[in-house]
């Protein structure tokens, strides 16, 4: 099985730290600047950046609905700050969807201005007992979650900061700039179980069966 | 336990902004233009590059109530321009809550020896260089992001060329050398040997780079781009051409797709006149600004 190709959206914002951080893990990754770079990939990574410049180019390059198609073949999707808020179906201040696949509610600049942009250490059960070193950068939070929504992260106030709905994944901290893959881990997996899902105990026949359609006894 | 304020955070946000284009704005109106047309974050100054060029006298910090009203009228974040070694100037913008201070060689400098110690500030700064020694000086300083200085408000792309080729050159050079050798060039750089060895093992600066002064056209963005710039300033480019708007959304469009010319073509078509501009030769030494800041 041929290990699993993501596409980083490289419009703007921290997209080499999301391609170092894949190659660190051994998997490769291209730049997405046009609908042409999407073709063939197992997966698709929205990086941090600035969410309205990242709106107008994504519209301005018709890159909405060939990124909307991959994410409905299946193929993970994971989103960063504002990667996150371009996920969002809903945002707090009214602003139209930019890639509404996750069903939540996002509150742009939720902690301030950049004086308020912190780091801390979270725990992530999802990812084992050792805690995620998180940067918060003029971060987001998700203000509301739908009924298919897996809250993978709080604050300690609360407030929820990672999520998972079926193959979308967004962090409102930026897991690319501390060093920490098992985000990316988690995603390449979810890409190469999208692209081989394996026989499934479902589908396996009986051993003792013969092949489908074969005669009885 | 959470920090505020920290190293990660201070160059993160710089990270974020990389792709983009950071556009000098003097009213709320100019950075409206500049956030609908894409720009990653606005600088609040008092007077474009040119027009202190044009006007003389002395160029200091922007007014704090124009800052407070740029700051209300976009979401994209504020920077804004304190003079070199004024840090007054720079803990009024940092109590306004600005995102980023420019401690700028386009404002008159207030001390011609000093520049501010940026340690002390909770809110980050990015500062100008035309060399490697001068952008290594600056992060010693506690400067989170550097951009090269070309020469402001001329629409004239030839100093950025220089600086950023400069600074590019001098770190590929770093990455041959031993570890003696090392320890000399830190002495000619006049740069702490612990950040220029850093330079020599990542084969880059530890913060982001910007180039800055004299991008007037798509093209020249993507020129600045290509040369291994990371996002670029746009001064009087934009406000000081036939159509600000067009301008800003065409550059922001060929920093994104700077190595495509197809695009760039595209992108380039029918803008009207960039910024007139001015060859580098009419300007005396004694007015140039990008030889302020030491």
């Amino acid at each position: 099985m041929a290990p699993p190709r993501f596409g980083v959206l490289a419009l703007q914002g921290a997209f080499i730290e999301h391609i170092r951080t894949l190659q660190a893990i051994g998997v490769e990754s291209v730049e997405v600047r046009l609908p042409e770079h999407l073709e063939g990939l197992d997966g698709l990574i929205l990086p941090g950046g600035e969410s309205t410049t990242m709106r107008r180019l994504i519209e301005r390059w018709g890159l909405r609905e060939p990124i909307l198609d991959l994410a409905r073949r299946g193929a993970p999707i994971f989103g960063t700050c504002a990667g996150m808020i371009a996920l969002a179906r809903h945002l707090d201040d009214g602003e139209e969807p930019i890639l509404p696949l996750l069903d939540v509610t996002v509150e742009r600049n939720a902690f301030g201005r950049q004086l308020d942009s912190f780091e801390t250490d979270l725990v992530v059960p999802v990812l084992g007992d050792t805690p995620v070193h998180a940067v918060f950068i003029r971060a987001p939070v998700i203000a509301r979650t739908g009924p298919g929504v897996d809250i993978l992260a709080r604050l300690p106030d609360r407030r929820i900061v990672a999520v998972r709905e079926r193959n979308i994944v967004a962090t409102a901290f930026h897991p690319e700039l501390a060093g920490e893959t098992r985000f990316h881990r988690l995603v390449a997996t979810m890409a190469s179980a999208h692209a081989d899902p394996g026989e499934g105990a479902g589908r396996r026949p009986h051993p003792l069966r013969r092949s489908e359609g074969s005669e009885q006894r | 336990m959470s920090d505020t304020s920290t190293w990660a955070t201070k160059k993160g946000l710089a990270q974020m902004l990389k792709g983009g284009v950071i556009m000098d704005v003097v009213t709320p109106e100019h950075a409206k233009i500049a956030e609908e047309a894409g720009a990653v974050a606005v600088m609040a100054l008092e007077r474009v590059p040119a027009d202190i060029r044009a006007t003389g006298g002395v160029a200091r910090m922007s007014d704090p109530a124009m800052v407070e009203g740029i700051m209300k009228a976009v979401t994209i974040p504020v920077m804004a321009k304190a003079r070199i070694g004024h840090f007054v100037e720079a803990q009024i913008l940092e109590a306004l809550g600005v995102d980023y201070i420019d401690e700028s060689e386009v404002l008159t400098p207030a001390d011609e020896e000093h520049h501010i110690d940026k340690h002390q500030f909770k809110v980050p700064f990015v500062c100008g260089c035309r060399n490697l020694g001068e952008a290594l000086r600056r992060i010693s300083e506690g400067a989170a992001m550097i951009r090269t200085k070309g020469e402001a408000g001329t629409g004239n792309i030839v100093e950025a060329v220089r600086h950023i080729r400069t600074v590019q050159a001098e770190i590929r050079q770093l990455a041959g050398m031993r570890e003696d050798e090392l320890f000399a060039r830190a002495k000619e750089l006049q740069a702490p040997y612990e950040l220029v060895a850093g330079v020599a093992r990542e084969g880059r600066l530890p913060v982001v780079n910007f180039v800055a002064g004299g991008i007037s056209t798509p093209a020249d963005a993507a020129l600045a781009m290509q040369l291994g710039a990371e996002g670029v300033f746009v001064g009087s480019g934009i406000f000081k051409s036939e159509n600000p708007a067009r301008f800003a959304n065409a550059i922001v469009q060929a920093t994104t797709h700077f190595d495509n010319p197809k695009i760039l073509a595209e992108v380039s078509r029918g803008l009207g006149s960039p910024m007139r501009g001015i060859a580098l030769e009419t300007i005396a030494e004694t007015e140039r600004l990008a030889v302020r800041g030491w």
